[in-house]
């Protein structure tokens, strides 16, 4: 399954034993494995109620949190790695997001679903928003309000004065390097503040 | 306690996937006394003298004595946490405490403690006060008046005499999350997981007014005599109503009072206002009701006494307010629970707790329950909030505890 190698790529970004804040940690696969198998230590923050459990159940320490609330209750780069990884487009404030996450890591790691993945391109020149596995929804019931490209991030990280340590695509688990923009469906993105 | 211990529906689903776990109750259960010679010293600099803890247990210490879970009462519970007492009465958090339950006695030693200054079996305002002066009569208003801290000093007497160097957790609810935070605090190797539930680091100025306000009415029943009303051979029954009455209405929503009484009239809707000031509300008769019964089983010392317990509670006072500082030096891992509609201990003053320990880098898990029924909804069956419970004592019994 590729979210699951997904999951292995960007763990291959966190440095063993680094201080993780894992913000919208699911089920909370990233962060157990990391705790388990990488000697990190931390927090996933989790809205859903349903996953909080799961969480739990793993053995992580999880803390129930609108992440539209901001981060206020962590303190400047308390961490050494902020994931937020699959959720910023589900996020109304979503540049908020990326300062408070570059604010509370000193490095932070960052994955959305790339737009401009060529079906999804083919799918909006044919007239129709895209239904893809990376996009899986109905332009009408998405809860991807900001969907944006590789290239977008880009821009978005440079007006955040964000250096980007790192980046490149994914598809079907494996890393993109040459043409992400096109040829990616998921777009990550480790950076720091400069 | 609970408007009724009733599971709660709504348009979400449960938290838990789906766990088919035979839940059953302890069954009858024995209320057991231990006695102290040894005075326990107080905040106020008094001391207790020759004093005795009522207690229950429930489920079996193992061999190791590593599955004792203590629970901390609130305000108005006692020792008799679950099961069926003497007398048939249920315990207070039956619904979370049992064979197969959250707090499952097939695996973990429970242990309740009433707290002195009870009125339910622990030395308090009631018993004969052994100074030689008072010849006798009951401590009435001359009970010293204890803190959170006080408590939690008593109930680890009890602890260690029952053998236990170290407990899996100590839970509470309220006050009794007071309690379970300042074990962590006072006897840090002593207890591996906190979890604290509707709780909060202090109470606030709001929570304060309500307390003073419940005390005056108790203060000012002129059958209060000062404190000495059993000299008297009467109850300030009158004041006890009104404190209950004030106490009940914090302890619920908006919302839920909307859809358990609304504007209803007592006897029916076309039955009309009676002009005049008896009972004319569903709401009002509801409270009547829980002041009257309430009259006929509490003390009011004792709720003049732990009402003051929690206001005193301030861990961070001595810390100059930093509630970071004040947990530096805990070992325990914390489970904090809030829910949203509680607005006497609301969500914020969990996140405040929460702050504080991730701040320290301490183990703190929190949830955040959407539940409708206010600071009562510590004490009912919300499938998440039992879920969390569930599962965070499923892997409190899967550790193996350091020797």
């Amino acid at each position: 399954m590729s979210e699951r190698r997904d999951l292995d790529v960007i763990a291959d970004l966190v440095p063993a034993g680094s201080r993780v804040l894992d913000l919208g940690c699911g089920r909370g696969e990233l962060l157990a494995h990391l705790v388990q198998h990488k000697g990190c230590t931390g927090y996933g923050i989790e809205i859903d109620d349903t996953n909080l459990q799961a969480s739990l159940a793993r053995g992580i320490d999880v803390i129930q949190l609108n992440l539209e609330e901001g981060l206020a209750m962590f303190g400047d780069a308390s961490f050494d790695v902020v994931l937020q990884l699959d959720t910023l487009q589900h996020l109304r404030n979503a540049e908020k997001m990326l300062q408070e996450t570059a604010r509370v890591g000193r490095t932070g790691i960052v994955s959305f679903p790339n737009f401009a993945h060529w079906p999804n391109r083919l799918s909006v020149a044919r007239g129709r928003m895209p239904v893809t596995r990376a996009l899986p929804y109905e332009w009408y019931d998405t809860p991807n309000i900001r969907v944006g490209t590789y290239a977008d991030f880009e821009v978005l990280a440079r007006r955040n004065g964000l250096s980007i340590l790192d980046s490149f695509g994914l598809r079907d688990g494996r890393p993109v390097r040459f043409w992400p923009n096109a040829r990616a469906s998921v777009a990550v993105f480790k950076f720091e503040r400069r | 306690m609970p408007l009724k211990r009733a599971r709660r529906t709504g348009d979400r689903t449960s938290a838990a996937a789906p766990v088919f776990r035979f839940m059953g109750s302890v069954g009858q259960v024995t209320s057991q006394s231990m006695h102290f010679s040894d005075p326990l010293p107080l905040s106020s600099g008094a001391r207790l003298l020759d004093y005795r803890l009522a207690y229950e247990t429930y489920g079996r210490l193992n061999d190791a004595r590593s599955n004792a879970v203590l629970v901390c009462h609130a305000l108005n519970a006692s020792h008799h946490v679950a099961g069926v007492d003497a007398q048939g009465r249920e315990g207070w958090w039956d619904n979370l405490v049992g064979p197969g339950k959250p707090l499952d006695t097939d695996r973990f030693f429970v242990i309740g403690v009433n707290n002195p200054g009870s009125c339910f079996g622990s030395t308090g305002p009631m018993d004969p006060n052994p100074d030689p002066a008072a010849a006798g009569r009951p401590y009435g208003a001359d009970f010293p008046v204890v803190t959170v801290e006080d408590w939690v000093d008593a109930q680890a007497r009890l602890i260690e005499r029952l053998g236990i160097s170290r407990l899996a957790a100590v839970l509470g609810g309220s006050l009794g999350g007071m309690q379970a935070l300042s074990w962590t605090l006072r006897y840090p190797d002593r207890v591996r997981h906190c979890i604290g539930v509707a709780t909060a680091p202090n109470l606030s100025a709001e929570n304060i007014a309500f307390n003073e306000i419940a005390r005056r009415a108790i203060i000012t029943d002129p059958d209060f005599h000062g404190g000495h009303y059993h000299a008297h051979g009467v109850v300030p029954r009158r004041g006890l109503r009104i404190a209950r009455m004030i106490g009940h209405v914090t302890y619920l929503s908006d919302d839920v009072m909307a859809s358990k009484f609304g504007r209803r009239l007592r006897g029916g809707d076309d039955k009309g206002y009676s002009f005049g000031y008896d009972v004319d509300f569903e709401i009002e008769s509801y409270l009547r009701y829980q002041g009257d019964k309430f009259s006929d089983y509490f003390d009011a010392n004792t709720y003049l006494l732990i009402t003051r317990a929690l206001d005193y509670f301030d861990p961070a006072a001595s810390h100059g307010g930093d509630l970071a500082r004040t947990f530096a030096a805990a070992q325990a891992r914390y489970l904090l629970v809030s829910f949203t509609t509680d607005w006497r201990f609301s969500p914020a003053r969990s996140r405040e707790l929460v702050k504080a320990l991730v701040t320290n880098r301490q183990h703190v898990s929190y949830a955040e329950i959407d539940a409708p029924h206010g600071h009562d909804a510590f004490l009912l069956d919300d499938p998440r909030y039992h879920g969390v419970l569930r599962t965070y004592f499923d892997r409190i019994a899967a550790e193996s505890p350091a020797p």
